[in-house]
């Protein structure tokens, strides 16, 4: 399959995803320059992590209005798979793709560091090679992270199912210790209402080998492999 | 009409350098060619109080392709068409002033001179000194200082893999901020920073000119700290989204063969960008300040030319290619303009418009006087370097425990995680080590190799003894690059001193270099680049002479690397390396905290330090070793809790003490590391450290919930832990 990934002036992670669906799953894989408008023979969609327009006015702010970002609404209209990873995540929120915003973590700084993700929904193109309940090691890197909706929203998201992953201990256990942002219910990742848009504030690119301390990421690639 | 006392001060010449100049032009140089003057003859630039110093550093070796002072980093051949460029700079007066731009804006500085080269820059560390954070002041620079390295470096995509920090009283209102970039590309990718071929093209590309940093390299970096707080305008204000612009367009414009050279406008701006590719390339230059755009009105040729704002490069465009060069920016959404052209005369040609404003020798222009000194040894050395042990009281056994955790607890040995976990340090897909351990390591994409990466620089230990101080910054690094697994390479400096113009301080700056060439001379590893930072002081006092050294090792297969914390419950624990006598209490950690004194000085032998070396790299090569820690500051007490705490496991073990207790658990001795292997391996270990001569001592073995000492220490690892995870 071909994966897509759009890249914004002052995106990062786009050469890390490459690496990772490209060298490490085998897969096809272009990169997407923001200013296209024809998605036509992309199979997956990634929105990457890093700081579009430099995250000035604020994250993913100025890169919704990209030439780019209608196209990938169209593709996700048709039910095809799209996964915005941390800047991409705040992207597809700013895009109204995704309900909810990223704000400031709670403690004001940046994060760089480790986190353990409890897969809470198994039957998204995303996350259908987990079980139910599982526990992935994937790293975080923002400063804009806290997952923030109103609670109607919170209430919508968690009656369908939609919260897709939630900081939580290596155990399992959604504690406000595992949360490393002040995240609304520990939320790490959601999906739309048809569950083919993921939005998530960890790198699952990051993790995708034992060398550099877990290949749990793996799992939602090949997820998104399995499902075309 | 003679030139007055203000002016020069404002620039920081002496009459003498004035002098100097109107004997070479033959005339009275022009407001804007004084200004250059100015800034290109600075110590910043110029280097005139440190050149000849310089020269005693080794810089060969078989595999440096770029030496220091070449281009604008060193480059080193790691094998299969591979090289490794890597620097350091200081930006310690900006960032006293203004914290977080100083701090970023050295970021910024640091990244471009690797991305100049055409090398895509991976991985940064930082060495950081501040005051006491009991101070509230140190505190806030502190806090600047590192949100401004993350703010910045995390918006650029590059790992910052750690580094190190201490406090010391003397650093207070005098903090250093030491940072190192490296960066990985193909030897054919290279690109020089030289202006040559007659009618090629000179482009300005990307952020605007205004007024922020003038007088930055002349004024902030050659004045003593208390003079510069009024100076706030000198510094610079970063914008990091323009620089990740920059470093895509740039690293795309590099593969192409549409340019000459590339350089970017650091210290002394335009001036120095341009003058030094002209240098390079044996050319002159004749450009105009009005096509430099603008970002504020009425700026004068001397503002455009001495201008420091950020995030703007150079380069000479082979005549014709200039719009597909324009194109290429203007896909980035940079600005990119020709300002003018490189001409045959070797002259320095600035106009403002239909006026000359200035017309100099470029070879003149970059050629600053080159000062020699008569260091004096200051007498008060011999008084700091006697360490009395009679009058220092050893520790009763039962007190062990409650000094240990204080060590762990202390600024200066705690973890520094708080920091480093604002860095974004895995982005890139590399890090393999992260930071904390005594190496950071990345992998090389596409290939079995690794690289190790260090900074290293005792103070304190400079400031008793500066010869030993700095053979034992470039031992100690090479150590943390050996317990990773890596072979030494090459390193990079950042030399942070006083007053050069003070004898003692020049004999401090003089004998650390000394020192540091003999280590890099006896372990056989080149300079390749560097940086001096002088007039480190405020009120008369300077700071400790603080030489940082970057290092960087390669590892040949990525599967054989080693890092300190313990791995395997039952793994025995072996201390590698003679721990000495008393005498190892000297200037360390121990006895500043509990018997608030720095004196004495560390003993080293290197070649003891040669060997131990080369015994860790084939240790871990063969696969011997599950874990490999440098045993320095805070002693073997410390190693031996960090490799528990890192590892999140307990220790059990014997230490047999025949002098004194404190030396034997807390004293520094050097050329030491602590090891844990698997029980069936410790023969073989034993049998290679006996062929390397290097004493080798059966510590105990890794496991359970606690750290114990036999007699000395027993402590619930928690406690350790939190001890050590909250001293910050």
């Amino acid at each position: 399959m071909k994966f897509g990934i759009v890249v914004f002036p002052g995106t990062w992670s786009d050469r890390d995803c490459y690496y990772s669906v490209h060298n490490i799953l085998g897969q096809e894989a272009a990169y997407v320059w923001h200013k296209e408008t024809d998605l036509t023979g992309h199979d997956c969609v990634i929105l990457p992590g890093g700081f579009s327009y430099g995250d000035y006015l604020r994250t993913g702010a100025i890169a919704r209005f990209s030439p780019v970002m209608e196209a990938v609404a169209e593709f996700a209209g048709k039910g095809k798979p799209v996964i915005g990873i941390c800047n991409g995540f705040q992207v597809l929120c700013e895009a109204h793709l995704l309900p909810g915003v990223l704000r400031q973590n709670d403690h004001l700084q940046y994060r760089c560091q480790w986190t353990y993700l409890k897969t809470e929904n198994t039957s998204t193109v995303f996350t259908s090679k987990c079980h139910k309940g599982q526990v992935l090691k994937i790293p975080i890197s923002h400063y804009e992270g806290r997952y923030y909706a109103d609670d109607a929203v919170l209430k919508e998201l968690e009656d369908n199912n939609r919260v897709a992953f939630r900081y939580a201990t290596p155990d399992g256990e959604a504690t406000r210790e595992a949360n490393p942002n002040g995240a609304l219910n520990n939320i790490a990742g959601i999906v739309n209402r048809q569950g083919n848009v993921l939005g998530m504030m960890p790198h699952p690119e990051r993790s995708c080998e034992d060398i550099l301390g877990s290949a749990d990421g793996n799992i939602i690639w090949e997820s998104i492999i399995a499902s075309i | 009409m003679p030139v007055s006392k203000e002016t020069l001060d404002e620039i920081a010449l002496s009459r003498k350098e004035y002098n100097l100049i109107v004997q070479k032009l033959g005339r009275e140089p022009t407001e804007v060619e004084l200004g250059m003057f100015g800034s290109l003859w600075s110590e910043h630039c110029g280097y005139k109080h440190s050149k000849a110093l310089l020269r005693l550093f080794p810089t060969m070796g078989k595999h440096v392709l770029i030496k220091p002072g070449e281009e604008n980093a060193g480059v080193i051949d790691i094998g299969d068409g591979q090289v490794v460029a890597f620097k350091m700079e200081s930006h310690n007066h900006p960032s006293f002033i203004e914290p977080y731009q100083g701090a970023a804006t050295g970021v910024g500085g640091i990244v471009r001179d690797i991305f100049t080269m055409g090398i895509r820059p991976i991985a940064l560390m930082n060495s950081l000194r501040f005051g006491p954070l009991s101070d509230p002041h140190n505190r806030y620079l502190m806090g600047g200082v590192v949100g401004g390295i993350a703010g910045y470096g995390n918006c650029l995509g590059i790992a910052d893999v750690g580094g190190e920090i201490y406090f010391d009283e003397c650093y207070s209102n005098n903090p250093l901020v030491n940072a190192l970039c490296l960066g990985i590309g193909r030897v054919e990718d290279l690109v020089k920073a030289r202006a040559c071929g007659e009618g090629n093209l000179i482009m300005l590309v990307g952020a605007d000119t205004g007024r922020d940093g003038l007088h930055g390299a002349s004024g902030l970096a050659s004045r003593t700290f208390e003079e510069v707080r009024e100076l706030r305008s000198a510094v610079q204000v970063g914008n990091p989204f323009m620089e990740k612009l920059l470093i895509e367009a740039c690293l795309e414009l590099a593969r192409t063969d549409w340019i000459v050279g590339m350089q970017d406008c650091g210290a002394a701006g335009l001036t120095s960008a341009m003058v030094e590719a002209a240098d390079k390339g044996k050319s002159g230059l004749d450009i105009d300040v009005q096509k430099v755009p603008r970002r504020e009105k009425g700026m004068t040729p001397y503002e455009v030319m001495l201008s420091e704002s950020q995030e703007r490069m150079v380069i000479i465009v082979k005549k014709g290619y200039e719009d597909r060069v324009k194109a290429l920016f203007d896909r980035w959404e940079l600005h990119s303009d020709i300002i003018g052209s490189v001409t045959p005369d070797g002259l320095a040609t600035i106009r403002d418009g239909s006026q000359i404003v200035a017309s100099a020798p470029v070879e003149i222009l970059n050629t600053p006087p080159v000062y020699r000194f008569r260091p004096k040894r200051p007498s008060w050395l011999d008084k700091l370097q006697q360490l009395d042990l009679a009058k220092v009281k050893d520790i009763s056994p039962k007190k062990a425990g409650d000094v240990l955790p204080k060590l762990l607890a202390s600024p200066n040995i705690c973890s520094k995680h708080k920091v480093y976990r604002q860095y974004d340090h895995q982005v890139g897909n590399n890090t393999v080590v992260l930071p904390g351990s005594d190496a950071a390591v990345l992998r090389i994409q596409r290939t079995q190799k690794a690289i190790s990466m260090v900074t290293d620089g005792n103070g304190r230990y400079c400031y008793v003894n500066p010869f030993l101080g700095g053979v034992i910054a470039v031992a100690e690094a090479a150590r943390n690059t050996a317990c990773s697994g890596a072979r030494p390479m090459a390193i990079t400096n950042c030399l942070n001193f006083g007053n050069p113009e003070k004898n003692d301080v020049i004999y401090q700056l003089q004998e650390c270099i000394k020192g540091m060439s003999h280590a890099c001379k006896k372990l056989k590893i080149p300079v390749i680049s560097g940086n001096v930072s002088l007039y480190n002081e405020t009120r008369g006092v300077a700071i400790f002479p603080t030489p940082v050294v970057g290092m960087v090792g390669l590892i040949r297969d990525v599967k054989h690397h080693c890092s300190a914390g313990f791995k395997n419950e039952g793994d025995s624990v072996l201390l590698l390396g003679d721990s000495g006598g008393g005498e190892s209490l000297g200037s360390s950690e121990y006895l500043e905290l509990f018997h608030g004194t720095v004196r004495g000085s560390q003993q080293i032998d290197i070649e003891m330090e040669k060997r131990l070396q080369a015994c860790l790299i084939k240790a871990v090569e063969r696969g011997l070793l599950n874990s490999a820690h440098d045993c320095s500051d805070g002693g073997l007490a410390v190693a031996l809790a960090e490799s528990c705490i890192l590892g999140n496991t307990g220790f059990k073990g014997n230490l047999e003490v025949t002098g004194r207790l404190d030396a034997a658990l807390f004293g520094e001795a050097q050329s030491r590391a602590v090891v844990s292997v698997s029980p069936r391996a410790t023969r073989r270990l034993e049998s290679l450290a006996f062929k390397y001569n290097i004493p080798v001592t059966r510590l105990g073995s890794v496991g359970g919930s606690r750290l114990i000492i036999k007699g000395y220490i027993d402590l619930p690892l928690n406690q350790v832990h939190n001890d050590w995870c909250n001293g910050l």
